[in-house]
Parts: structure tokens; sequence; C-alpha cells
């Protein structure tokens, strides 16, 4: 079963660093992969905004954003449970983005 | 296919890699699109045509780059009285429930209300926006180091893992008896105030301000809190009145 992955942008703040997120973005691109982007799940979980949960419902949940407890309890704070989902949460923080994506993309290739 | 939300806004994209510039372009359009709030999906089935909360995106819309494309949406974005993207930097607490003991200091910290009780009297961020940006001084008082701010630079308060030694430097770094009822606040403003009057009496104006800099950076490195917040903290009497009522919704939530 093909994996639903979620991109975080991480817009409004350069915690990422702008080549790995770059990087990440065009792999996803070239691999021809669906994907959901979004501009930053901070903010989405500061407005409980509904498509958290639509975002979520596939499984399994991957996810290229900031570090996995961050992420998990973000998601949590919007009142979306992701634990249980077989979700594997990429930091790309301090991963490289090859690392990064090779997550990602595990069961299209 | 790729696709964009309009009302929050999606645009939808193909799922296809495309060659050479065209290739380059599409990133540029995606890239474009996350960076102005605009949420986008790459779809192997887009929908026929667009409706009012997606956008369907073709060829044309960017074939000469994303600006014409990103116009059309702001200004529809505009219209729609939705907010631009970036206009708050989201940055707020965020609590890790599998930490929090639900002692309820943070509640009693907080002078801007970020934090409630919900029904079940289990402490909770309500306020997210109320939140001072850059400020992480909460994280600081909760001894269970439950408390994140994913945009924050230094772990474990950005989400990374915590540690037993994380646990030891944390409860080092600030007295938390002190902090209850507010007083570090009260001490901040204090050390700001005999600042301000002790350099007030100085008559070069240019060494009195490097020295009020110099206080203020020692105060923000205690605790890492930006200098906008400790100008706009509130009278003592008003600090000591609301820790007080923080206090008592506490206790009234812990059946202390
Ligand atoms: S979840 Fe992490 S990567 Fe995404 S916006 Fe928040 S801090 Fe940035
Ligand atoms: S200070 Fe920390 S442990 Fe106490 S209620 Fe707040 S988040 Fe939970």
């Amino acid at each position: 079963m093909a994996a639903r992955i979620l991109y975080c942008h991480c817009a409004y703040a350069r915690v990422v660093p702008p080549e790995t997120k770059d990087a990440v973005l065009d792999g996803l691109a070239c691999a021809e992969a669906e994907f959901e982007a979004v501009p930053d799940l901070c903010e989405m979980a500061a407005r409980k905004d509904p498509r958290l949960a639509e975002l979520a419902a596939g499984e399994p949940l991957r996810i290229a954003a900031c570090y996995p407890r961050a992420v998990k309890w973000l998601f949590a704070s919007a009142g979306v449970n992701i634990e249980g989902k077989a979700a594997v949460i990429l930091n790309m923080r301090t991963e490289p983005a090859e690392r990064v994506l090779e997550g990602l993309l595990h069961d299209e290739r | 296919m790729t696709s964009v939300d309009v009302a929050a806004t999606r645009v939808v994209i193909e799922a296809t890699r495309g060659e050479g510039t065209d290739r380059q372009r599409r990133f540029d359009v995606m890239r474009a699109l996350l960076e102005k709030g605009y949420a986008v999906s790459a779809s192997r089935t887009v929908p026929a045509a667009d409706d009012d909360r997606v956008r369907v995106l073709r060829h044309a819309d960017y074939a000469n780059g994303p600006s014409a494309l990103l116009a059309t949406l702001d200004r529809a974005r505009e219209q729609g009285g939705r907010p631009q993207g970036g206009a708050w930097k989201p940055w707020f607490p965020v609590i890790d429930y599998q930490r929090c003991t639900n002692c309820m200091q943070c509640l009693s910290f907080c002078l801007f209300d970020v934090y409630g009780v919900s029904a079940d009297k289990t402490i909770e961020v309500r306020n997210q926006s109320n939140c001072k940006t850059d400020c992480p001084a909460c994280s600081r008082v909760c001894p269970e180091v439950a408390i994140m701010f994913p945009k924050y630079r230094h772990g474990p308060i950005n989400g990374e893992e915590v540690h037993a030694d994380d646990i030891r430097r944390e409860a080092m770094r600030v007295d938390i008896s002190a902090l209850l009822g507010g007083d570090i606040y009260a001490a901040l403003r204090d050390r700001s105030a005999k600042a301000t009057s002790r350099f007030s009496k100085e008559r070069d104006d240019a060494r009195a301000l490097k020295e009020r800099q110099t206080c203020l950076v020692a105060l923000q490195k205690a605790l890492d809190v930006p200098a906008e917040v400790l100008a706009s903290l509130p009278t003592s009497d008003e600090i000591r009145a609301r820790a007080a009522a923080a206090m008592a919704r506490a206790r009234e939530a812990t059946g202390e």
C-alpha cells in the first residue's frame, strides 16, 4: 500500500535548512510521487485546521518536518492522534535530504 | 496532477516530473506557493475543474513563472477575507502529555493567558496567538521539560528527545519557587526600572543606552526572553494579581 506523504515547508521560520527543504521538495516532484505539501504545520495546528485530520488519514503515514516529538504533539494539540498510524517522521532539521527522501519514498521504490 | 486549496488554500498539480525548464518551473511554482501560505497536492488524478476550495494548476499557470498565479490567488484570498500567509509567526507552546504531570506551574507563570484548564481539569494551551513571539520562558519553569516550542533554536525545547541531563540543566536554570507568584517578573521589572532611573540621571545618553542594552542582554540570557517581552511586562501589581488568579485556577483544577 502506497504511503501517505506529507511535507512541511516550515515557511514562517528559518529553522529547517532551506537547502534541505528544496532538495526534499524537488526529490518528491522528480519521483512523480503523490504527496501533500503544507506551508507550516505549526500554523495549521494553532488554527486547529480540520485538514490535519484529512492529511493524517492515510496509512502508513510519512511526514517530512522537524523533531518527531514536536510533530506528534502538534497534531495532538489539534485533536489528531497520529500514534498507531505507523507514522514515520523524518527530521529535516537534522537529517540530510537524501535520508529524508529515502524514508519518504520507501514504498514507492 | 498538483492542486492548491484556495480556502486554506490548496493548489493541485499533476504528479509528473516534467523535464528541463519545465521541471524547474514546476519546482519554482510549488515553492513559491508554499512560501506564500498555499498548500500544494501532487496527485495522479486531478479534478476536472477548479472549485471554491481547490485550484487545479495547469501548465499555462506557471509557464512564465509563478508571479501571475500568485497575484490571482492573493487577490482571491484577500477578497475572501482570509489571512495572508505568514502574517503571524506560529510561535506557541506545545505540551508533551507523555511528560506533563499537570502541575500547573506553566499556568501560574504565564502572564498572557496562553494556558487554560480543560473541562477534565487538564492543562491545555488555549490562546496560542497570545504567546510572545520567540519567548520560551514558560518552558523553563516546567519541571518535566514537557513544554516545546517547535521553532526554537535549541533542544530539548525544540522537540528534541529529553535526556536526564536536560532535566537537571533546565531545573537549575531557574528556581521554580521564585517563579511562582510572578516574583521573577517583578525582579526583572525592578532591574529594568532601576536601570532606567539610574540611566535617566546619566548625561551621556549614548553610554546610558549602551549600559541599558547590556542590562537587558543579561536578563535575556537568564531565560532567553526577548527584550520586547521584558519591555511589555505589566506593572508589579498587575503581575501579582494575575499570578494569584492563575494560582487559584490551578488549585481549583488540581483540587488542592
Ligand atoms: S512542524 Fe516543524 S518543520 Fe513544520 S512548521 Fe512546525 S517547526 Fe517547522
Ligand atoms: S509546567 Fe509542565 S508538567 Fe506542569 S502542567 Fe505545565 S506542561 Fe505540565
